[in-house]
């Protein structure tokens, strides 16, 4: 499976997408501090935290003996960079050049 | 310290390349010029030389000293900030590099870390480094970086 297959089949999912919502609210959690206030069995967590490893979205690092679970976001700004701004280049250069037009035809 | 005493952010790209490359592209102040947005880093690369992240018109962005070098595997800076009074009154943060062969690929880590809670500094670097990085991913990978202008 290619990378970006990998991303976007860890992203197909609800209760990973809830896994990296609750990291960006606080990065750096362990397993148990995930496993609170989710609706989900602490398998499932693991489970779904390992998609997520694997497609480069969760970076694991050793504090000690605890292993904490970071948000790596340098996949999605790929995605970003990929699937959203050649996508949206061509309309924000229409509202640019539309802002031009009106802005010079009020000067007149 | 508990992990709430601080504010940590972690990066990691498989870049496909190789060591010495991605060293290369990560000391080389031109190269650096290319996937940084026209900002460039000047240092002298040896354990306690000044580092600087300079911007396209010649003002200094951040200012430190390089703590840890290892090419090329590892480097640790000491990171602060200087032109913008509430990040530089944070005082110093920590970014360490590390560069690893991973089979064809290699896999850069980058994380920068201060040592209190809820930091600007921090959350200012945390909205730069994302592009930063798959700029530099993409130079490597293809000859052109993703994105030109911030």
């Amino acid at each position: 499976m290619s990378d970006a297959d990998l991303l976007f089949k860890a992203l197909a999912d609800p209760g990973r997408r809830k896994l990296m919502d609750r990291l960006h609210a606080h990065d750096g959690q362990t397993l148990s501090e995930l496993c609170q206030h989710l609706d989900m069995t602490r398998q499932g967590v693991t489970q779904h935290l390992a998609v997520l490893e694997a497609a480069n979205l969760v970076v694991v690092q050793w504090r000690g003996r605890e292993k904490l679970h970071f948000l790596n976001p340098v996949p999605l700004q790929e995605i970003y960079d990929r699937w959203i701004r050649k996508f949206e280049r061509p309309r924000l250069k229409a509202l640019r050049d539309l802002k031009r037009r009106l802005e010079d035809g009020g000067e007149d | 310290m508990t992990a709430t005493d601080r504010s940590h952010f972690v990066y990691v790209s498989f870049i496909r390349t190789t060591p010495a490359k991605l060293w290369q592209a990560l000391t080389d102040p031109e190269f650096i010029r290319q996937y940084w947005f026209g900002m460039t880093i000047e240092c002298g690369w040896t354990k306690g030389s000044p580092w600087k992240l300079v911007k396209p018109d010649g003002h200094t962005a951040d200012i430190g000293e390089l703590l840890e070098i290892d090419p090329p595997r590892r480097m640790v800076i000491r990171w602060h900030n200087e032109w913008k009074p509430e990040l530089k009154a944070e005082g110093p943060s920590r970014c360490t590099v590390e560069v690893e062969p991973m089979g064809s690929a290699v896999k850069l880590t980058i994380t920068h870390e201060i040592d209190r809670p809820e930091s600007r500094l921090i959350t200012a670097v945390s909205g730069g480094w994302p592009l930063v990085v798959s700029n530099l991913k993409s130079l490597l990978e293809t000859g052109q970086v993703a994105v030109v202008e911030r």
